[in-house]
Order: C-alpha cells, then sequence, then structure tokens
C-alpha cells in the first residue's frame, strides 16, 4: 500500500454522539511517517475524532480516507493499530496470554509478542494477570497490543496517562523510531509537555481545529515561548 | 473467516474459564449436584425421577450456557475488547464460532459428567441410549450460548443480563412440556410453546430416553439446528464495527 498523499484525509467530518453535535465539520490531513500530536483539553472532541480515523464511528456526514482507502476498510484492519483511552484487554488473561491471542489474530509471530513486551517494560510482568496490574501497567499491555501487527498507522488514544516519566520517555523515543521506520502515528493528549515531542501538531477545542503545524511553527505564529501560551492564544484568536 | 482465528477464540475463552476456578466447579459441579436433590426429592417414586431425569442432563446446560455467555459477552462490550476484536482482521462468524467451540467443549465435559452420576450412582433408568442424551445436551449447550450471545447485547449490565435468565429461560422451562405435557396446557400456551426452542430440546431428549428414536426426534434435532443458525445470525447482526 504505497502511498505519497497524506496518511489520513478528513473533509468536512460531522460526528453527533448522543445528540449533540462534537464535530461540526472537521478537515484534516495527517502527512505520513512523522508522529503526529493531537491535542486539546478533555471534551474537545479528540476522541471521537481518533474513532472515526479508525472507522467504528458512525459519523454524520463527510470523508475519512486512510492510506488511501475509506476508513474502516477491511483492508485496513492489518495496517491501523488502535489504542483506546481505557485499556481494553483480557483482565483475566495473563499480560502473554492477551498479547498471544491478538498476534494469532493478526498473525505476528511469538518474536513480535516479546519485543512489544520489552518496547512497553513489561517483560518482567509477562506472566502476570492483566487485573493484578496497576492502572499504568494495563495501559502499557493495551498498548503493547498495537505494535504487534506492523502497523502504517498507529493511533493511541492518550496513551502516556499516568506512567512513569522514565517510560513515558521511552515510549515517546519509541513512538519516533516507529515513525523513522515509516510508521505514521497519531497520538492524543491533554497534556502540552507532550506537544513538544511532537513533528506536527493539531491543537483541538470544541470540536474545531484550531491550529495546525510544527511546534516551532506555532511558536513563531503567535510569539510565545512555550506552547501553554500559544496555545492560549490561539484559542483566544478564534 | 478464518481457523487459525477460531481455535485462537476458542483457546482465549477456556483459558479465561479456566483462570476462574469457581465458575468451572459451579458450571461442572451444580448440574450433579441438582441431579441427586432430584433422585430424592422423587424419593420412592423412581418413574418420575426417570421421566424427568434425562431431559434435566440435557437442560442444565443449555441454561448454564446462556448465562455464561450473556455475562462473557456483555464483558467484551464493556470492557472495550470487542471494540478492539472489531478493529482487528477477525470475522464475526469467527468470534462466534470460537465462542459456540468452547462452550461445547465444556458443554461435553458437563453433561458427561451428569450423566455418569446420575446414570451411574443414582440409579437413573433411560430405555434408550445415553450418549444420544449426551449429543443433544451438547447441542442444547451451543443453543443456550447462541441465544445468550444474542441478548446480551440488549443489557447494559450484569444485573440486566442475570434477569434475562428467569424472563428468557423459565418460562421456556415451563411450556417445554416437562411439568405438564403441551397438549395439557391451556390453548394459546399450548401454541406458544411451539415457538420455544426448549419445547423441541425437552422433546427430543425425551425420546431419545425412551427409545424412541423416530422421525419426530429427526425433526426436533432439525428445528434446534435451526434455531442454533437463527440465534447465530442474530448475534452477529449485534456485533457492530461502527458503534454510535
Amino acid at each position: 500500500m504505497m502511498n505519497y498523499g497524506p496518511s489520513v484525509r478528513i473533509r468536512d467530518l460531522r460526528v453527533r454522539r448522543g445528540g449533540r453535535l462534537v464535530l461540526p465539520g472537521v478537515s484534516l490531513d495527517i502527512r505520513p511517517g512523522v508522529v503526529t500530536g493531537l491535542l486539546g483539553p478533555s471534551g474537545s472532541g479528540k476522541t471521537t475524532l481518533i474513532r472515526s480515523i479508525v472507522g467504528v464511528q458512525i459519523v454524520e456526514s463527510g470523508e475519512v480516507t486512510v492510506l488511501g482507502k475509506l476508513a474502516g476498510s477491511p483492508e485496513l484492519r492489518h495496517v491501523v493499530g488502535y489504542v483506546t483511552q481505557a485499556p481494553s484487554v483480557y483482565g483475566d488473561l495473563t499480560v502473554r496470554e492477551n498479547l498471544r491471542y491478538f498476534a494469532r489474530i493478526l498473525d505476528a509471530s511469538t518474536d513480535r509478542v516479546e519485543e512489544a513486551l520489552r518496547v512497553v517494560s513489561l517483560s518482567e510482568r509477562a506472566d502476570q494477570i492483566v487485573g493484578t496490574l496497576s492502572g499504568g501497567e494495563r495501559s502499557r499491555v493495551s498498548l503493547a497490543t498495537a505494535l504487534l501487527g506492523e502497523p502504517q498507522l498507529l493511533v493511541l488514544d492518550e496513551p502516556t496517562v499516568g506512567l512513569d516519566p522514565v517510560l513515558r520517555r521511552d515510549l515517546w523515543n519509541t513512538f519516533h523510531e516507529l515513525a523513522a521506520a515509516g510508521t505514521t502515528l497519531l497520538v492524543s493528549s491533554h497534556v502540552m509537555d507532550e506537544a513538544e515531542r511532537c513533528d506536527d501538531l493539531v491543537l483541538v477545542r470544541e470540536g474545531r481545529i484550531v491550529a495546525t503545524g510544527s511546534p516551532d511553527e506555532l511558536r513563531h505564529q503567535t510569539h510565545a515561548d512555550d506552547l501553554e501560551d500559544a496555545f492560549l492564544a490561539l484559542a483566544e484568536a478564534s | 473467516m478464518s481457523v487459525r482465528i477460531t481455535l485462537a477464540t476458542a483457546g482465549r475463552v477456556l483459558r479465561q474459564l479456566r483462570r476462574d476456578h469457581r465458575t468451572l466447579a459451579l458450571v461442572l459441579f451444580v448440574p450433579t449436584l441438582l441431579m441427586t436433590l432430584f433422585r430424592y426429592v422423587f424419593d420412592g417414586q423412581e418413574a418420575t425421577f426417570d421421566r424427568v431425569g434425562p431431559p434435566m442432563v440435557g437442560i442444565f446446560p443449555f441454561v448454564t450456557m446462556f448465562l455464561v455467555t450473556s455475562i462473557a459477552m456483555l464483558r467484551e462490550r464493556t470492557t472495550g475488547t470487542l471494540e478492539r476484536l472489531m478493529s482487528m482482521p477477525l470475522a464475526k462468524l469467527d468470534l462466534l464460532l470460537g465462542y459456540g467451540l468452547a462452550f461445547a467443549a465444556v458443554a461435553v465435559v458437563q453433561a458427561s459428567l451428569t450423566a455418569a452420576v446420575a446414570f451411574g450412582l443414582l440409579g437413573l433408568d433411560a430405555a434408550g441410549p445415553v450418549w444420544l442424551v449426551v449429543v443433544l445436551a451438547v447441542a442444547n449447550a451451543v443453543l443456550g450460548m447462541a441465544l445468550g450471545l444474542f441478548l446480551s447485547a440488549f443489557a447494559q449490565t450484569e444485573f440486566q443480563a442475570v434477569q434475562f435468565m428467569p424472563a428468557f429461560v423459565l418460562p421456556q422451562l415451563l411450556l417445554a412440556g416437562l411439568l405438564v405435557p403441551t397438549e395439557q396446557m391451556a390453548r394459546v400456551l399450548e401454541l406458544i410453546s411451539y415457538a420455544l426452542p426448549m419445547t423441541y430440546a425437552y422433546d427430543a431428549l425425551a425420546r431419545a430416553a425412551t427409545d424412541v428414536l423416530d422421525a419426530r426426534l429427526a425433526f426436533d434435532a432439525a428445528v434446534i439446528a435451526g434455531f442454533i443458525v437463527v440465534a447465530l445470525v442474530l448475534g452477529a447482526s449485534t456485533l457492530r464495527r461502527r458503534t454510535a
């Protein structure tokens, strides 16, 4: 699936959830092979946007294409990795049993399981029942499952919440290694200090895209010293 | 669909069940205990025990698998694992057949154990082949699984899912002909009983136990198979790739 255009292309996306118009008409392009940060406060529509890209969200209108195919196409299920905000793994299985099951679905080797465990620093906890892990560890199991296949697009909804700073830095390094190897990453966060680690930023507020660009571009554009101030300036201007 | 994914799913479901020792013990031994209870409730009424006993061997798996599947599926929905699976290269049929295989395997053990205790230790007598009673029990387990899977889509909480047992299973038991032959019930109830799968399950089990291996038994078996297919199709329709 070679593709030289944007990895994700969204045009006039409108999504209603629970009667509320969460996304009133979003258009966005996401560049391939970089880490794009989706930033915005809680309730701004980040998760809905992510769900639309992964193709699990019922949308009202608009078009979302991923790697040249309509979002949710069966061909994309092999090449799009998705990690939900709440860890979606089996609490009554061990870490390794969870990963082995998802690996069988993706037809990934057991080597990939061990590799994914290593990336999220859970090799030593591999035989522990997931239900007995801490919240942060459980999120890492969930993240590891998304690394099993060889996804061309990896969509991560707040993957680093509650993680230890060292592990958080390591994971961000992993994200950049994956991007360098050609994977497109979309990572949502509501923490501004993570924005600095992204190649591209998409700032969302109340279902609208307030700004896009690299951290440097956004700082330059707003004459702000840090991204927090830049976001404030952009939010107030919109 | 894929054999690899179906088998992986069946293995995963069994592994989850194996971890839950208490549930496993309840699934395997409660039918045996209830059967023992039946034996002594009908103490001195061997004919009644011989009439009610064999169908019960086949009906327990239906009830158990209905409950276990509806809760297991509800958990898949509420913990987000179903959404993850639906975003992966897994066919809906892989999931349905995986669950079906896993619970059919449990039903084989459950029904064999119940049958062994009932026929071996409790002195239950059946004129017909015991193996056929066990085979019908496994078919009932798959039917219970398929119905539980479908109905779980209508439960938002485990409280609701558990209430589906008295709401959907108990009336079927009452109308199946076990307590009173269907033709002796009020006409309306008799007609309703013909629309319920348990009626055919009971009739097949009663025939197998009394060695009446006739065309009507084959018809009952076909109806049960039909209900399984319909319930699986309905169940598949509740597995949505996209949700609101």
